[in-house]
């Protein structure tokens, strides 16, 4: 039913840029600037335009577009993650897989439904759910683009080689989605992961910023993805309080055209006002869901991220304390000490190179943080207090047109 | 007439009481001495019995001082009368307290009177509208409150009792300003004393608060949270509208029953509650209109049965059309309780976002951004619950109260079914005189020419009754939906003003926050 909704170049509106404003002080200079300039949906996957601007050499030309699916984008990060070149950086985290289940199931409850329901009723729900869906691409088109938009503005990962392939290689990549046993290996990889991590965690740092930046990721994560999964209910008994008026709406309609009495009128203006303020409470339901449930779910992505670059420092140091003792223990044996000696430099190289850049972005991480918040909790404010207005207009003048009646 | 009526015979042994009733009745204007034994029962009343076997079809002048003095009449508190008629069961209530009666005859008269004034509208409308006039000059000068339940009692033997409150001016009472105890249990029995006298004569008789045996158990037992306060509440508001609509019926406001309900200090127990529920009654409404509706009735075509039948059928348009509101009224509040509770879980992870957050000024933002949303999960309970007592409990309200009007329509039915049905036995008794006259039996002929003078006389009774019956609904019917119409508009504003203020709350809220957000730096 859904297949080939194609938006229009600019379907992208002030909120979803909003999104993208999520990371703020990201450098779109002249340099390098992406952005996802259109977007398919077909059955059972979403097709992004990814569209180039760039004055870097290294491109053929200034100005290109390449179609990429989900997967490839995965594709990207996962190179990222794996290459021991960017251990020293906050990875940006992958956007989530474009979920439409949900909404393609609603939508096709509505159509088996159609015969039990009214016309206006099934167009009414046919809109809203509509709408909906159109929601739900939006965010994810959204969610492409600010992981694009903070690879192009790291300073470092923008000139992976990797990430240009993804923007200019005009055919398909061919990366398929991981099959069954990589999934397997990914799961015990994970699992492996987070065991190290436990363990390592337990090394207690000498240096005090860091020291300081594990305890507070670690608590601020787990508090993130607390008030993440809240916001989120919060934002859905919200929309289905909306979804109610609507209903409520309807039935105030059928009540006022088949009423003989004079009452009729009343519960004529009513219904429209129900269904105004609906339109207005959903509209207040998809604000906080955007302003607030998805900041708090992108900076669960980002601590996380963050998290990741503590465990691979850590890990580096445990690594580096590791080769030193084995350092030790060759120059008592006299056995290997060469090896021993290069292999501790290594570390040591390692480990002071990812601590230095860690530093960098996890100062970095904090000032877009704040920033994103500020932004953020500034335009739900607003936007709180813009649709509140909207509704008590709205309310005052159906009362006063009801009280003038009477 | 008086003389000529003896009881009939309940050959048919229906079951039903009202049928008992409505046999009873005739009983009640005929005898002087059936007067009920009620404190306040004015002994004067037997004036317009004697009027009326005096005068069978004509009105009389001395009908409209009647109705002037009625009022009178129910202030006076006279001495009791014994009441010994062999014939009335007591009906639904098995006590002997002679205060449970089925049927009280004074008030039955108003309908008597009524239907012998038909033949001469003009004074009959006069009369009517007086009393209407005075009714309506009176409705709005009482006012009821219930207030205060507190749990009497312990164990499963605890109840709950609730203070009633009485503020009038009506001359009917004898103080401006009472109140009075009273369990549930007094309250269903007050419905089903009005409902017995009154349902069956076409009259909307507001049905009583649904006993709730879950509910009622959870308060027994002694559990204290807040399910049981808001099952407690719930009760007493449903309970203080019932005894509002009550009392803005002119008809009810007359019955002796509900004075004694609303001022009286000591209330016999009305037992067999079970029966006496508003849902008990409903049910034995509902029952017999199935029965009725079984019976293929044929009609004749004129515009007052046109009127009868397209009335039911708006009611019953009425009826789903507010049921499937109300179903969305309910979605609402139980989505706006679960709104109430998530934005509550929220303001706290929220709070303990901001203490973790190291960034000063947006730890700060984040504690306040924690309180804006505690406060705003107050704001959302308390809509709920406007949701809910307004909008929600004014729609059931009304769909029992449609149930009780399709009653009143049923009984109509049955109404005409009996009468039709005089009408065939009569034909039928003409006939068996008819053949006694060929066989030539002279005391079978006597016999059978006392028949046909008995059911004649049923015959023009149903008759009376039919049109009587006919006359109350499209009067209650009037009043009915301006009733309806009026507490529509009401609720619904006020409804609509709650909203209005959770909307300025909102808006200070965030008026509040937003210079706190622009301060993060």
């Amino acid at each position: 039913m859904m297949e080939g909704l194609d938006d229009g170049p600019d379907f992208l509106s002030e909120e979803d840029r909003g999104l993208k404003a999520i990371n703020v002080n990201l450098q779109s200079d002249a340099a390098l600037q992406v952005d996802i300039s259109d977007a398919l949906s077909e059955r059972d996957k979403v097709k992004f335009t990814v569209h180039t601007k760039s004055s870097l050499p290294n491109f053929k030309q200034n100005e290109f577009s390449v179609v990429r699916q989900h997967e490839e984008f995965i594709w990207l990060h996962d190179s990222f993650v794996e290459n021991e070149d960017y251990a020293g950086y906050i990875i940006p985290p992958a956007p989530p897989r474009p979920d439409f289940d949900a909404s393609r199931e609603k939508l096709q409850k509505l159509g088996e439904g159609e015969g039990s329901m009214t016309k206006e009723e099934f167009t009414k729900m046919k809109q809203e759910l509509e709408a909906e869906y159109l929601a739900i691409f939006k965010k994810t088109v959204a969610m492409h683009e600010v992981f694009l938009c903070r690879v192009a503005a790291h300073p470092i990962l923008r000139r992976d080689l990797n990430f240009h392939v993804f923007l200019e290689y005009n055919q398909d990549l061919s990366v398929r989605g991981k099959n069954k046993k990589e999934k397997l290996e990914d799961f015990f990889k994970n699992m492996v992961k987070s065991a190290d991590g436990v363990i390592v965690s337990g090394v207690k740092d000498v240096d005090d910023f860091f020291e300081h930046e594990r305890t507070f990721l670690l608590e601020y994560h787990n508090r993130v993805k607390d008030a993440s999964a809240k916001s989120d209910r919060m934002t859905r008994s919200h929309k289905s309080a909306a979804d109610d008026y609507n209903r409520i709406g309807s039935s105030l309609y059928a009540l006022g055209t088949q009423d003989s009495t004079d009452i009729c009128k009343f519960f004529l203006k009513v219904s429209e006002l129900f269904d105004k303020t609906r339109k207005i409470e959903a509209r207040v339901s998809a604000d906080e869901d955007l302003k607030l449930s998805d900041l708090l779910k992108y900076y669960l992505r980002e601590s996380q991220a963050a998290k990741d670059l503590l465990y691979r420092r850590s890990r580096s140091l445990v690594d580096y304390e590791n080769a030193n003792k084995a350092l030790d223990k060759a120059r008592a044996k006299n056995k290997d000490v060469l090896q021993a000696e290069t292999s501790q430099q290594l570390c040591c190289q390692k480990f002071e190179k990812i601590s230095e850049s860690a530093k960098q972005e996890l100062i970095d991480f904090k000032t877009r943080r704040v920033a994103a918040f500020r932004k953020n909790l500034v335009e739900l404010a607003e936007l709180e207090l813009k649709h509140a207005k909207g509704n008590l207009q709205l309310l005052q003048n159906c009362l006063a047109v009801l009280n003038g009646d009477t | 007439m008086a003389a000529e009526r003896e009881p009939p015979p309940l050959g048919d042994g229906k079951p039903t009481d009202f049928e008992d009733l409505e046999d009873g009745e005739d009983l009640f204007t005929s005898t002087v001495s059936t007067l009920e034994s009620s404190p306040s029962s004015p002994e004067p009343a037997s004036l317009p019995a004697e009027d009326i076997s005096a005068n069978s079809n004509g009105p009389k002048p001395t009908e409209v001082v009647l109705d002037d003095d009625r009022e009178d009449l129910f202030a006076e508190a006279t001495e009791e009368v014994s009441l010994d008629s062999p014939e009335r069961e007591p009906i639904l209530s098995s006590e002997p307290s002679p205060a449970v009666t089925p049927v009280t005859p004074t008030t039955l008269i108003a309908p008597r009177i009524e239907s012998k004034s038909m033949s001469a509208p003009v004074i009959f409308d006069r009369s009517r509208e007086e009393i209407e006039e005075e009714a309506n000059g009176d409705i709005f000068d009482i006012e009821i409150g219930v207030s205060d339940p507190e749990k009497v009692g312990d164990g499963m033997n605890a109840y709950m009792a609730y203070r009633v409150t009485t503020k009038t001016s009506l001359s009917m009472f004898s103080k401006s300003e009472f109140s009075v105890k009273r369990r549930f249990s007094d309250f269903l029995g007050l419905h089903s004393k009005l409902a017995s006298k009154y349902l069956h004569v076409g009259y909307i008789v507001p049905p009583a608060p649904e006993k709730s045996i879950v509910g009622m158990t959870k308060v027994k037992v002694g559990k204290e949270d807040s399910s049981s306060t808001e099952f407690v509440e719930k009760r007493r508001a449903a309970l203080e509208r019932y005894l509002q609509r009550t009392v803005k019926h002119p008809t009810l406001l007359q019955d002796p029953d509900l004075r004694q309900f609303l001022e009286s200090s000591e209330l016999p127990r009305a037992v067999n509650t079970q029966a006496l529920s508003g849902a008990g009654i409903l049910r034995m409404v509902n029952k017999a209109a199935d029965a009725v509706n079984k019976m293929t009735i044929k009609m004749n075509e004129s515009d007052a049965v046109r009127w009868f039948e397209e009335k039911q059928q708006q009611f019953e348009n009425l009826d789903q059309q507010l049921r499937k509101l109300h179903v969305s009224v309910e979605a609402l509040v139980c989505h706006r309780k679960e709104l109430s509770a998530n934005t509550a879980a929220f303001a706290k992870s929220a709070a303990m976002l901001g203490n973790s957050e190291d960034h000063t000024a947006l730890s700060r933002a984040l504690s306040q951004l924690a309180e804006v949303e505690e406060k705003i999960d107050q704001l959302h309970q308390e809509q709920a619950f406007a949701d809910f007592y307004m909008f929600s409990e004014l729609l059931s309200d009304y769909i029992r109260l449609i149930a009780a009007v399709k009653g009143v329509f049923d009984h109509r039915m049955k109404c005409w079914q009996k009468w039709e049905d005089a009408q065939i036995t009569l034909l039928k008794k003409r006939e068996a005189e008819a053949k006694m006259m060929v066989a030539n039996k002279p005391d079978k002929i006597q016999q059978a020419k006392n028949e046909i003078r008995e059911w004649e006389a049923k015959v023009q009774q149903g008759e009376r009754d039919f049109e009587q019956i006919s006359k109350t609904i499209r009067k209650e019917v009037g009043r009915f939906e301006k009733e309806r119409v009026k507490d529509f508009k009401t609720v619904i504003i006020k409804y609509l003003e709650s909203l209005v203020q959770t909307q300025q709350q909102l808006i200070k809220y965030w008026e509040a926050f937003l210079p706190e957000a622009k301060a993060i730096a």
